[in-house]
């Protein structure tokens, strides 16, 4: 069956109104682009905050670190308890550790902790500057020439591009956790043993690619929830708003640039090999 | 610096701010339409006008938080659509604003929210003078006690009046209030009225101060003048304009 592209998407290009979905869709891919130079811009700008910078990547280890912890262990004891059957169809269950590890390390650990803290922090950013510019405390600190960009949102989206890989790797130790619990559900193995067996099959090139894009899902987490809260239309509502289309841009982008990383990532490892 | 060589060379007899012909519009509502205003040097200016014509939009232009359509705005002689960024920050700290609701940090300490200018902008580095600076502007407002307190344990005028001290601390020349007294009772109304009087001979500023108070009109105002349909459409002392011949002049003084 043939797609009919003009159909789907010409309603979204003649829309009637001028602010079409592709309008807005376009409006906000450009301000958002100019939030991320402008964000470069100051990066480099003195005075740098470092303890606003702490600060903010202490909220948002102590905010998620229960979250991710329980969430990490579960999908691993799931994940692992769902493939031993298969894998002992093949008879291969000694490979059972290798597999989730593998897994658990390029795509599990990576996503869900994304996910979880576009959740939790990307909305709390979103509705924290939100409501900051619907109280004029964003104007204050303007008008009394403070710089707010620079204070606000270079330490926020430092500490989520900082925190994130962090994050991400204390949900990998976790999920390995949970997995080795679900083994020994049947067979005893030590936990020496499976960790073996588990980073046998990791190498170099399943790690770096998978680290180096956790940077860029927290990148994205802290822009976004930024972006929407330091623009966010005037009235409680528009502190709502911001709060939850931090979350929906940043998800949707999370998956986006798994996508790219992937793509990127074989090439990675055609030349390692 | 460049703008604290055009303060210096700054005519002490020029006005202080210079608006002529200013005009704004939001999405076609025309809300400043022609707005022409003089402010001298050490002097409070009050401008009455009712709710939603235009008086907030009318100082968010004097300190560049919103960008006028047309016409031309000069602080210390200088137009503030001329400015870099930088030269914009640099007027901003000599410029002080009251907000209309505040707009006090409410994650930060009353201590820190007067901390918060001073450091930002590298005025002083040295913790100990921060420190006698802060207790300096607090006792200007009468509130050291709550140095330690955070912005949500304060009340409604509590809050107006450490709005007040963190604008102080910059040691501002001019000040601009948003409706400093609304929603205050009456006595602290005038508490509030007589700090900006207190503060206009302290420091020498010059103020333009918004309200619908006529309580604070009648205290603070050198000059009065009321704003409507887009300008200004009356301008004398609070007297004069009390006992205008004008009936809807008048009106704005009626107290039922
Ligand atoms: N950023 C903005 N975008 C769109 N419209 C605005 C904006 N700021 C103000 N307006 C409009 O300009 C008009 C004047 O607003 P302004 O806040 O200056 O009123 P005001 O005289 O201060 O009233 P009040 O006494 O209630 O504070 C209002 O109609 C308001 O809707
Ligand atoms: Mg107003």
């Amino acid at each position: 069956m043939r797609l009919n592209i003009r159909k789907i998407f010409g309603n979204f290009l003649n829309d009637t109104s001028d602010k079409s979905w592709l309008y807005n869709f376009l409006l906000e891919l450009g301000g958002l682009s100019k939030f991320t130079l402008q964000f470069f811009r100051e990066l480099f700008r003195p005075p740098y905050e470092h303890k606003e910078f702490l600060r903010q990547a202490y909220k948002i280890g102590l905010s998620t670190l229960p979250l991710i912890g329980i969430t990490a262990f579960i999908m691993g004891l799931v994940l692992t308890l769902q493939s031993k059957p298969v894998m002992e169809n093949f008879g291969a269950e000694s490979w059972l550790p290798g597999m989730i590890s593998v897994s658990i390390v390029r795509e599990i650990g990576p996503v869900i902790t994304a996910l979880i803290c576009a959740g939790k922090i990307g909305s709390g950013i979103g509705a924290e500057l939100g409501s900051m510019r619907v109280t004029e405390q964003i104007d204050a600190m303007e008008v009394s020439g403070t710089n707010p960009m620079n204070y606000l949102v270079v330490t926020r989206v430092l500490s989520t591009t900082f925190m994130i890989p962090i994050l991400v790797l204390y949900a990998d130790a976790i999920s390995f956790y949970g997995s080795y619990v679900a083994v020994n559900m049947h067979d005893f193995i030590s936990l020496r043993l499976f960790l073996n067996l588990a980073f046998d099959s990791l190498h170099f090139y399943d790690l770096i690619p998978a680290m180096i894009k956790t940077f860029f899902f927290g990148f994205a987490i802290g822009i976004i929830g930024c972006y929407k809260g330091y623009y966010s239309e005037n009235g409680t509502e528009g502190v709502g708003k911001a709060a939850n289309s931090a979350v929906v841009i940043s998800s949707l982008v999370i998956f986006i640039i798994d996508l790219i990383a992937v793509q990127l990532a074989d090439l990675f490892n055609i030349f390692l090999r | 610096m460049k703008i604290q060589d055009d303060i210096s060379q700054f005519n002490p007899n020029d006005s202080v701010i210079e608006i002529s012909h200013l005009q704004k519009s939001f999405n076609g509502l025309h809300v400043l339409k022609d707005l022409s205003l003089k402010v001298h040097r050490g002097e409070n200016v009050v401008v009455l006008g009712k709710s939603g014509i235009g008086k907030s939009v009318l100082i968010k232009c004097i300190v560049g938080l919103i960008q006028p359509d047309n016409g031309s705005l000069k602080v210390f002689g200088k137009e503030i659509s001329d400015m870099t960024l930088k030269e914009l920050n640099l007027l901003r700290t000599k410029v002080g604003f009251i907000f209309q609701g505040n707009a006090l940090y409410d994650s930060m300490t009353v201590r820190e929210n007067l901390e918060f200018p001073l450091r930002r902008n590298k005025v002083l580095k040295d913790p100990h003078e921060i420190e006698v600076l802060i207790e300096e502007a607090l006792r200007d407002v009468n509130l050291l006690d709550t140095i330690n307190k955070m912005p949500s344990e304060l009340s409604g005028g509590m809050k107006k009046r450490i709005g007040v001290a963190r604008t102080l601390i910059l040691k501002p020349e001019i000040i601009l209030y948003d409706e400093p007294t609304t929603g205050l009772d009456p006595l602290t109304s005038r508490e509030i009225s007589k700090l900006i009087l207190q503060i206009q001979t302290k420091f020498k500023t010059s103020s333009i101060i918004i309200t619908h108070d006529l309580n604070c009109a009648k205290i603070t105002s050198n000059r009065l003048l009321i704003l409507q349909d887009g300008i200004f459409r009356a301008e004398g002392s609070f007297d004069d304009l009390k006992n205008s011949d004008d009936e809807w002049v008048r009106s704005y003084f009626k107290i039922e």
